[in-house]
């Protein structure tokens, strides 16, 4: 295969990687933009996401319908999940700033170790609901001008654009939420200033409560959606915890479309490079990327300069 | 009527008030004055729920208030205008009195009769607070308390850094709500404000009420500042 086909293949695999971990990471930045709360266990709710999906979907004799299933249920249970500890531990914190770092690393491994115990350690498979190959074309120089070919291997599944669609829709539904209903409206009046909320009747724990479920609840949706094309492991969460950091540091703390911006650059970059040379290559470039983003802008591509 | 007794609070383990006592009735401006640290502020935040009462008895017309979860308190019908206005500042003017008007499911002819009461809020409905100037931010402030129909309003230093003719706008509208009817708790540091408008004063040291004076006995007899503002 000539370069040009070969980075275009490399890009496609990038734009899957950077739709997941958008959705990962929009909810990260929202958590911590609403309740300042730094969320270790993010990546945990994404694994068992994934590893519901699979409970889900097992459960329901595989399939299509089983797929359709998980991607209803995994993110729902794990939101509830989410709110259940952000009103067992978080709140009886008060939302301290370390003592939250501390108690959501805690967290961290209760999930972890639950799932193990529970799930083991296998790596299990969910079948895609669809997976036709489409392959695509190129263009290239002939005789009587350009004309299109169709280079052997240059190819996507239907299932992964199904990925990229997704996470762009869920996005577009997440910055409607935000914006255009009295819920968002809500949580923004919270985000600004949490106790003039109260003093205007917003109940601000039950605010809390409902972010940190929705910020999970987009980590599982990434964790449904990507296990089709990764399987599902108790240990996948640490890696996508670290990319999403990367992300929304990068993006600025707090800001969607920063997040947005950051993790089709982080997710663009990775399949690249990850393809052309190797996946350490792209962790070292990501993390050097956020050195400098931390040195030279550290409030964040899109984020504000504390007043 | 808005009554205090016997409270004490604080932040963490500072105490600031040590059995403070006070009322607003309907009808009246009583203002709180004292020295800076006295108390003031941490009183308003106590009515609205923002810090914890550690003893004592806060009630709206008989029934309890103190011990309502914070984002109750308003819905009582307590507008609270804090100092340094902290709106939300990257909201729009309009969004901002959309909370206050959320607070107590306002109808919506009391938006109109705010923005009456601040017709340039009404030009600027799209603008973000931020984007406001100092004086139509503290009319913003106090039109979101507005949009509450509150029975009970906390102004805490509602004129800090305004030119004169905001300071005389936002008097006018205190003013025609203690027309109203609304019990109005006010702080304040510019004396000539407080003495022109207040009818009842309180003394606040040391987080203790210690005394109320009428504001026309204070008017006539202005021994009482030095002692305990020494002005």
């Amino acid at each position: 295969m000539d370069f040009g086909p070969y980075l275009m293949l490399a890009s496609l695999e990038g734009a899957v990687t950077a739709a997941v971990l958008a959705l990962m990471a929009a909810g990260l930045s929202l958590v911590f933009g609403v309740m300042r709360v730094v969320n270790v266990a993010h990546g945990e709710f994404y694994m068992l996401g994934a590893v519901l999906a699979w409970v889900v979907a097992s459960m329901a004799g595989g399939g299509a319908a089983g797929f359709v299933l998980a991607l209803a249920v995994a993110p729902l249970v794990v939101g509830a999940v989410a709110a259940a500890a952000d009103v067992t531990v978080l709140k009886h914190l008060d939302y301290d700033p370390e003592r939250t770092i501390v108690a959501t690393i805690g967290l961290l491994y209760i999930l972890q170790q639950l799932t193990l115990m529970g799930y083991g350690p296998e790596a299990r498979p969910v079948e895609p609901p669809f997976n036709a190959r489409i392959a695509l074309p190129w263009v290239e120089w002939g005789q009587g001008g350009p004309q299109l070919y169709w280079p052997w291997g240059l190819s996507i599944t239907s299932y992964k654009l199904f990925v990229i669609g997704a996470a762009a829709a869920v996005l577009a539904g997440l910055w409607a939420l935000m914006t255009h209903t009295r819920i968002g409206l809500m949580m923004r009046a919270t985000q600004l200033d949490g106790e003039m909320a109260q003093a205007f009747g917003i109940p601000v724990e039950r605010v809390y409560a409902l972010v940190f479920g929705l910020g999970a609840a987009l980590a599982a949706l990434a964790g449904v959606l990507i296990v089709p094309i990764q399987q599902a492991h108790y240990l996948m969460g640490g890696d996508a915890l670290l990319l999403s950091f990367i992300v929304v540091i990068i993006g600025g703390l707090g800001s969607l479309a920063g997040t947005v911006i950051a993790a089709i650059l982080i997710g663009m970059s990775d399949g690249i490079i990850s393809v052309f040379f190797s996946p350490t290559l792209a962790k070292i470039i990501a993390t050097l990327l956020v050195a400098f983003v931390l040195v030279f802008r550290p409030e964040g591509l899109m984020g504000k300069r504390a007043r | 009527m808005l009554e205090v007794r016997g409270i004490d609070a604080g932040y963490g383990p500072v105490q600031v008030l040590r059995g403070l006592s006070l009322s607003a009735r309907p009808g009246e401006i009583t203002c709180l004055l004292g020295r800076n640290g006295a108390g003031k502020t941490t009183t308003m935040k106590v009515i609205m729920g923002l810090l914890p009462l550690k003893a004592g008895r806060i009630t709206l017309d008989g029934a309890d208030i103190g011990s309502l979860p914070a984002h109750e308190v308003p819905r009582r019908g307590i507008g609270y205008i804090p100092q340094g206005r902290r709106l939300f500042s990257e909201l729009t003017v309009a969004q901002n009195l959309e909370i206050g008007m959320r607070t107590r499911r306002s109808p919506p002819q009391v938006l109109d009769r705010v923005l009456e009461l601040f017709p340039r809020l009404a030009d600027r409905m799209g603008q973000r607070a931020e984007t406001l100037s100092g004086g139509e931010q503290q009319m913003l402030a106090t039109a979101r308390a507005l949009c509450l129909e509150p029975r009970v309003l906390l102004l805490d230093e509602p004129t800090e850094g305004l030119q004169p003719s905001m300071i005389e706008a936002i008097r006018q509208v205190v003013i025609r709500m203690k027309a109203e009817g609304v019990a109005i708790l006010l702080v304040e540091q510019r004396l000539d404000a407080v003495l022109s408008a207040a009818d009842r004063v309180v003394f606040i040291e040391n987080g203790r009420a210690r005394e109320t004076v009428d504001a026309a006995d204070l008017r006539a007899d202005p021994a009482v500042l030095k002692r305990y503002l020494g002005v």
